[in-house]
């Protein structure tokens, strides 16, 4: 086990490196900098603007210093906001982010998994056919058509909650973004879990646990449960990455603060140390991820063993 | 009467015989399709794509208004007067700026189609190509093929294509490539993992020992059993392509202006929803009705290429 | 009365494609501590049988009959019902041991789990009894390696495994599908002495599914031989072996190859299994039969009782077999 997660970092550390690699030739392969648009700047103090920014030494040593400070924790200054460190708007907006979405992951889950387990135990009756619909139509409307459409319909047209805000994350501020940010992966999750379950149920070894004489309920919580949930699992990666780059829309549609806006103004902005900041935090989470996902699998599936 | 029977029914075995050899490819496919015309909600599901197909390319011709022109006469007072109506011929109504609609939608619709087409052709031959060669020659290559893939898996994609739309300007054939150069992930790892269980197929076995040439074994034995997968996951790209390209456009980082895509149009209805709801109601339609097409075909087709799947 | 004893079983499948008729009227009986073996090709509704029995057929199946196991009916009972049946008064185990034991879950909580459901006891005492029979099966070491997952097991102790967790709550009936065939040879033969062994100490009757005919032999006090979901010959063993009275048995008598005889060819029953979708209304083996008349196709006479429990179901006497 422990080897295992030495080895699970050793891939991280250069999968990082080449994240911040791309992304820094990226931003400095576009013509323009993030200070060309600012007009009537005498040309001295454009010197020693781009001097306080090391943009006038050469690309490599900028990449070096740049990746040095990385490893230091420091993600620089922002280039926008001159007040601000990069490591000061993520702090700031970030954990709004990671609220919202943290519980749209547990609805993922719960819900998910639940839906689908109910579907497969009532298979082609009245529950099943409806969770099915519900979850073909869950499908087809990704966050940015439901966050409006939820804002249409219940800001709007009912006047229940409000359009949008943060307001220290009440629960009538954050309902909304939570819905429209998990609904399609509670879905998919719901379905993957039905064929999943159905198919486990199948199994012989379910027939031997009813040859034994266990009750339905202690089958399905017991011995299928586990099973079922392997490619589930499969799915939790995709849906974690779909969460925090939903999180993106969610923010821009409900005004919530969190990281996506910044992001997308960093993007619209050059600001090339937030927009690598940010792509940096979303790299080593979904990596962080993933290797909880594998250790996950070693526990659900005795035969695959690190 | 018996004896001639008798040689028809010698004649016709030999033929089937004859054709036997070649039953084997045809059949598999009319099997298949036979399994597809049960499927009901596929079939209304390719029917009614047709119709979209149709509305994409032809739609523009059924309104007297254009893209682009402004109707100044309703702008005024564009919360009433902007509403759809079959009188002023603007069957979807204005949008915010004046523009008609139903032809801003049919634009729309025909950018996002392709987009969405293009990039899952994007994604199917780069993916295809990798997992297939990754599968085939097995072996080191595959090893470090599949560990580059798991690498490139962990990128959080969405944000890099985003960071190449800002930087690079809205560039529509730039955006399908790009959003087809990172989804081919999934698809090559699907075909490798076709094309690792084929490998160990017998009649793979079999054609090796007779000595078929190995670029005749891949392409008359290895891509029609990859083919039914990469058809199935390929129809379920295009859907993902289309929401990738809208995502992004809503974000204002895909298509710009004079072109105009479903993501475009629903961010601009979400900006203008609370007095003219329309203006996000018909490009979400028609995302929504799309998405829905594509995943029932694509259920559809696993069940007919995949029966055991169900 | 007899422990077991079931009368006319018939067992259909509705599928999409027609009613599949899997078996088609089965009748015997079995006193307690004693070995029924029900003999037959794949696809002849062995397993269909036995699965009637215990209520494990999936839903589309249609069950007729009777069944009566200790006096009491056992086909159509409630699932709650049967449940308390299952295991505790008449055990199963299942031809491949591979993937009838959960991947999943260690040995030590699939064997307690029967005892702690049926038995009530405790966790830990039932470890202690679970213990105790992974030795009487003969598993080296059995402390340590009960609390391993079936996958760190060989074949032959997974399938002893399953033996134990059969025979845990001491039933009354064991059923046993094909418990060697997934198994090589020489571990089939410890299989079947420790079944006779158990068999022995707990005064267990068993009904063994086999395709094996050797397997019969040594081990079944009667024998039933199915063909194409149907009945053919009901007997004890020895009559039957020493004076078959159907010709499908006298075929698969003839088609033992004996190693004391030089022979020229092996002798087989010509002809294919038959299509269950598309069996003939008379008797299923008529098109393979050497001695089969016209009406054999149309018709099957009802089952014909000679000699004190032996049953035949064939169209022709018995002496035209001969």
């Amino acid at each position: 086990m422990f080897s295992f997660i030495i080895r699970r970092l050793a891939v991280a550390v250069p999968t990082i490196l080449a994240l911040i690699t791309v992304s820094f030739v990226l931003m400095h392969a576009a013509p323009g900098g993030p200070f060309t648009n600012e007009r009537n700047v005498p040309e001295a103090v454009m010197e020693n603007i781009e001097a306080k920014y090391n943009l006038d030494k050469p690309l490599w040593q900028q990449y070096f210093i740049y990746v040095g400070n990385v490893a230091q924790g420091d993600l620089g200054p922002s280039f926008r906001y001159k007040d601000f460190t990069v490591n000061e708007l993520i702090e700031s907006s970030f954990p709004r982010s990671a609220y919202i979405g943290a519980w749209s992951f547990l609805f993922v889950v719960v819900f998910g998994v639940g839906l689908g387990i109910i579907a497969a135990l009532k298979q082609n009756r009245w529950p099943d056919y409806t969770v099915m619909t519900a979850a073909m139509t869950g499908v087809v409307f990704p966050n940015f058509v439901m966050a409006p459409l939820l804002v249409l319909l219940f800001a709007v047209t009912l006047r229940w909650l409000p359009a949008g805000g943060w307001e220290g994350g009440q629960v009538e501020y954050i309902v909304l973004p939570i819905i429209a940010m998990a609904t399609s992966y509670i879905a998919q999750v719901a379905r993957i879990t039905r064929s999943s379950m159905i198919e486990t149920m199948r199994s012989p070894f379910i027939r031997t646990a009813r040859a034994k004489g266990i009750p339905r309920h202690k089958i399905v919580l017991r011995h299928a449960l586990k099973p079922s949930l392997i490619p589930v699992v499969s799915y939790l990666g995709p849906a974690f990455v779909g969460i925090i780059t939903g999180s993106v829309i969610i923010d821009q549609v409900f005004s919530t603060g969190g990281i996506g806006q910044h992001f997308v103004n960093g993007a619209i902005n050059r600001d090339y140390s937030l927009i690598l900041g940010v792509t940096i935090l979303v790299g080593v989470l979904t990596i962080i991820f993933n290797a909880a996902v594998d250790i996950l699998y070693t526990w659900l599936d005795p035969r695959v063993r690190y | 009467m018996l004896f001639s029977d008798k040689h028809a029914g010698m004649g016709e075995l030999a033929d089937a015989l004859a054709d036997d050899a070649y039953t084997e490819g045809r059949s598999l496919w009319r099997d298949a399709r036979r399994r597809f015309m049960q499927h009901r909600a596929a079939v209304a599901s390719l029917a009614v794509l047709a119709l979209l197909l149709l509305f994409a390319v032809f739609g523009q011709y059924l309104s007297p208004w254009d893209n682009e022109s402004i109707d100044w006469a309703s702008l005024p007072n564009l919360d009433e007067d902007g509403a759809p109506g079959l009188a002023s011929q603007h069957y979807f109504g204005l949008d915010p700026i004046g523009r008609d609609l139903y032809q801003r939608t049919v634009q729309g619709s025909r950018i996002s189609l392709m987009v969405g087409v293009l990039g899952a052709l994007t994604a199917v031959i780069i993916g295809t190509l990798y997992g297939a060669i990754s599968g085939y020659v097995g072996g080191r290559t595959d090893a470090i093929m599949m560990r580059t893939l798991e690498v490139l898996s962990a990128f959080p994609f969405m944000f890099l294509v985003i960071v190449l739309m800002a930087v690079f300007g809205r560039n529509v054939l730039l955006i399908f490539v790009a959003i087809g150069a990172v989804s081919w992930l999934n698809m090559a790892r699907i075909v490798r993992g076709q094309t690792l269980s084929l490998k160990r197929k017998e009649f793979i076995e079999a054609a090796m020992a007779i000595g078929v040439h190995p670029f005749l074994i891949v392409v008359r034995h290895v891509v029609p059993n990859v083919l039914g997968v990469v058809i199935v996951y390929a129809t379920l790209l295009v859907p993902e392509m289309i929401l990738f390209e809208s995502f992004i456009s809503f974000l204002g980082l895909g298509v710009s202006e004079p072109y105009t895509s479903w993501g475009a149009l629903i961010s601009e209805g979400a900006d203008a929803m609370w007095t003219a709801p329309w203006t996000l109601i018909f490009p979400m339609l028609m995302l929504v009705l799309t998405l829905f097409c594509f995943n029932f075909l694509g259920d559809g087709l696993r069940d007919a290429l995949d029966p055991k799947d169900r | 009365m007899a422990m077991l004893e079931v009368n006319n079983l018939k067992v259909a499948f509705d599928t999409p494609d027609g009613t599949l008729q899997a078996v088609r009227g089965l009748s015997y009986r079995l006193e307690a501590g004693q070995t029924l073996g029900i003999v037959g090709e794949s696809g002849a509704g062995k397993s269909q049988g036995v699965f009637a029995l215990m209520g494990l057929l999936p839903d589309n199946a249609r069950v007729s009959g009777e069944v009566m196991f200790e006096g009491e009916e056992l086909l159509n009972l409630p699932e709650k019902q049967m449940n308390r049946i299952r295991a505790a008064r008449i055990g199963m185990i299942f031809q491949d041991p591979m993937t009838s034991l959960n991947p999943f879950m260690k040995v030590s909580d699939q064997l307690t789990e029967v005892l702690v459901q049926h038995k009530g006891i405790s966790r830990k005492q039932a470890l202690q009894e679970s213990l105790q029979m992974l030795d009487a099966v003969r598993i080296p070491e059995a402390r340590n390696r009960i609390h391993r997952y079936p996958h760190e097991f060989s074949g032959g102790m997974r399938q002893r495994v399953m033996i134990a967790m059969s025979l845990l709550c001491r039933p009354q009936l064991l059923i046993a599908d094909e418990p060697t065939t997934a198994l090589d040879v020489t571990v089939q033969a410890q299989v079947m002495a420790l079944l006779r062994e158990l068999q022995q100490e707990f005064s267990t009757a068993i009904i063994l599914i086999t395709h094996d005919l050797g397997v019969v032999a040594g081990s079944c006090d009667q024998t039933l031989v199915m063909y194409g979901g149907q009945m053919m010959e009901y007997a004890a063993t020895r009559d039957l072996f020493r004076d078959p009275s159907h010709p499908y048995t006298k075929g698969l008598m003839g088609a033992i190859p004996r190693i004391d005889e030089q022979i020229e060819e092996l002798v087989t029953i010509p002809g294919n299994p038959p299509n269950l979708m598309n069996l003939p209304p008379g008797c299923p083996f008529c098109d393979r039969c050497p001695v089969a008349e016209p009406r054999c196709y149309h018709e099957l006479d009802p089952p014909e009782h000679f000699e004190p429990d032996r049953i035949r179901v064939c169209n022709l006497p018995r002496e035209a077999i001969r």
